[in-house]
């Protein structure tokens, strides 16, 4: 396949596909689960509103407390950079913000291609010491499986492929530029159905625990 | 169905087996407890893990073996196993591809000292979790299914039965309670009621304190006739303590807090007080409405939440005592429970020097012996190990005194202190109480 006609395929079907299935699995997962049997609790809450302790966890959770930070803020601050550095990087790029706007209608500025250049690597070699991480600490190997590793290394790709393809390395622009927006569309195609589902689980499981321990007037 | 395959290198008694039914009769009965568990919030903690392994850095087990099988998350394995295969929203391609292996008895027996033996159910983890997965919720439903195939260490099954036929784990029966009644009544020159027929306040016991720190009714006896209050114990509802809840039996957990409010009801209580023990409020404050399948018609409240109120009201008086102190949080009623400022508004009242831990209340180590941990005896290294944890926390208060207001956590100290020969012994709030109340004029 051509490089032009790789970026045709990655631009065109294949972006629509993985579009639907980022909408669709998404909705079927958060569906799937919230769907489920949910029991109601008749205990006396001791503050009424567990739900404003929810919604204050959703939050609070990002910073560990301090009797843990020792312990894990280190690692805490790695996969911070990597966050950050990967929303900047696909947010703050005048060619993404133009697919969004042509999608959504919404529309920001952008920010120079140095500082996204400059966000992608932190964010690539945050990425590669997450991996060390998982792969020398024995916790984390004994509860790692396929799709740490695969979830990985599908958010790894399309900041590698987008650095490529800004620095202009490699033979053909196009054929990087293909593959970076295919992996992108990998990306979104397969975001539901494993671990990077967390984007949208973690505001629900925070909510629920700081509910239930809100209610009950316990510090969470 | 899949054949047992048991760990050939670390075979399991047989007395950690109950009944005698086949492995795929286990294995389905797991499996049904398992499905019967998997309602929206567990299904959403088992989707939300992101396999970071925070959650280790908060275990006491995982911080003082460093062995990465007692990751908080890892304990519940087979159970978020069965969840992917079974229930969760992308169940028919696991099972259609494979992706992820039925779980099998084998597999369940070898978690057994995962799921029992070494999580106390303190909910530490719960505090540390990026995601605010909480993990003792995972292994109450884990140990449902556990239990229901008949895979629960001899020890806890054993007390959890006793408690089922005679009412109490530890032999308190209502024999044994009437004598010990009317004896500590006799010996102490206090009165106890026993089986009035009204009272405002049902005040309930656990079967600890009972056999090994009666004291502590002599001193609950004492309190309330100092502030006058209207109570009494019955015989047909005062044992506090749910070790069905703890094997992860539901008729057992049903069955004993059923006693309690029954009981109350009967008497037409306006409260109960629930003795000091972390489990037993935890199994009635927060679980007994659910069980009972309304809001409960009367309050619960644990012994130190009473004082606190009678203190604030002006009814409980007090001397002053002001050694330093120190007091360890029992973690289903401080982390899990929400009572934090009760027992300091009692230590304030005392004027007492009180020395905090390290750590805030909510995230203060557990001493080790909760989730029925304590009854497991071939846990007993290991929970000696973390218990060593606690210890020194106590110790780096520089207290004179340590104090707590569970009996549960009371005999882990007590054990603990035996062990390492250590010179501090844990006190009970309650008796403290008591042995300080002014006079009345
Ligand atoms: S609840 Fe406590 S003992 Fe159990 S896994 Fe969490 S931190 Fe460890
Ligand atoms: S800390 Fe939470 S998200 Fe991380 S591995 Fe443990 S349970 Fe999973």
């Amino acid at each position: 396949m051509s490089g032009a006609s790789l970026l045709t395929f990655a631009r065109g079907p294949a972006f629509e596909v993985a579009l639907a299935m980022l909408i669709f699995g998404m909705v079927w997962r958060l569906v799937g689960i919230l769907a489920l049997r949910r029991s109601r609790d008749y205990s006396e809450g001791r503050k009424t509103a567990g739900w404003v302790s929810g919604l204050r966890v959703i939050f609070s959770r990002s910073w560990p407390q301090a009797e843990f930070r020792e312990r894990v803020l280190h690692w805490d601050i790695v996969s911070y950079l990597f966050h950050l550095g990967y929303a900047v990087a696909i947010l703050g790029y005048l060619p993404h913000i133009l697919l969004i706007r042509n999608l959504t209608g919404l529309r920001w500025p952008g920010l120079p291609g140095g500082a996204i250049a400059f966000a992608a690597g932190i964010a690539a070699a945050s990425l590669l010491a997450l991996l060390g991480h998982r792969l020398t600490s024995p916790v984390l190997r004994k509860l790692s499986n396929f799709d740490d590793y695969f979830s990985w290394f599908i958010a790894f790709v399309p900041l590698i492929t987008g650095l490529m393809a800004y620095y202009n390395i490699g033979d053909s622009y196009q054929m990087v530029l293909g593959l970076h927006i295919l992996s992108g569309d990998i990306l979104f195609a397969w975001l539901p159905f494993g671990k990077l589902m967390h984007v949208i689980l973690f505001a629900f499981s925070r909510g629920k625990t700081g509910a239930v321990y809100g209610r009950r007037g316990a510090a969470i | 169905m899949s054949a047992t395959t048991i760990d050939a290198s670390r075979p399991l008694p047989a007395a950690d087996k109950q009944g005698t039914v086949s492995d795929p009769e286990r294995l389905s009965r797991a499996l049904e407890s398992f499905l019967a568990d998997f309602g929206a919030t567990a299904a959403l903690y088992l989707e939300a893990c992101v396999h970071c392994g925070q959650c280790a850095e908060a275990c006491h087990y995982y911080v003082q073996t460093g062995d990465p099988k007692y990751t908080p998350i890892w304990k519940i394995e087979p159970f978020k196993q069965a969840y992917k295969r079974l229930m969760g929203p992308f169940s028919p391609f696991y099972r259609l591809f494979g992706l992820k292996k039925a779980v099998t008895t084998g597999e369940l027996e070898r978690w057994q000292e995962l799921i029992y033996d070494s999580c106390t159910m303190c909910g530490r983890c719960t505090l540390v979790c990026p995601m605010g997965i909480d993990i003792p919720f995972l292994v109450l439903a884990a140990r449902h299914g556990m239990q229901a195939a008949g895979l629960v260490p001899h020890d806890l099954w054993e007390a959890t039965d006793r408690a089922e036929r005679e009412g109490s784990p530890l032999g308190a029966t209502r024999q044994v309670l009437k004598e010990r009644l009317a004896w500590l009544a006799d010996e102490n020159a206090v009165e106890i009621p026993l089986d009035r027929e009204q009272a405002d306040v049902l005040v309930t016991v656990s079967s600890i304190e009972v056999m090994k720190y009666p004291q502590s009714i002599v001193a609950l006896a004492r309190v309330m006739k100092h502030i006058g209050a209207s109570w009494t114990f019955r015989s047909d509802g005062y044992e506090a303590t749910n070790f069905g809840m703890l094997a992860g039996d539901r008729k057992g957990q049903k069955d004993a807090t059923m006693r309690l409010v029954n009981a109350a009801v009967a008497i037409r209580a306006n409260t109960v007080i629930l003795p000091e023990c972390g489990h037993a409020y935890q199994a009635f404050r927060w679980a007994g409405a659910n069980i009972y399948g309304k809001p409960l018609p009367f309050r619960a409240l644990h012994i130190s939440e009473f004082l606190a109120e009678e203190i604030g009201a002006g009814r409980l008086k007090l001397k002053t005592d002001s050694r330093s102190m120190t007091f360890h949080d029992p973690c289903q009623i401080a982390r899990r429970g929400g009572v934090v400022e009760a027992p300091r508004v009692v230590f304030r009242a005392l004027g007492a020097d009180l020395r905090e831990m390290n750590a805030n209340p909510s995230l203060n180590w557990c001493c080790g012996g909760g989730g029925g941990v304590v009854s497991i005896h071939r846990a007993d290294a290991l929970r000696h190990r973390v218990f060593h944890l606690k210890m020194q926390q106590v110790e780096d208060t520089g207290a004179d005194l340590l104090v707590s207001s569970c009996s549960n956590c009371r005999l882990t100290f007590d054990d603990g202190q035996a062990y390492f020969h250590w010179d501090k012994t844990a006190h009970s709030l309650l008796e403290l109480v008591a042995g300080n109340l002014a006079e009345k004029h």
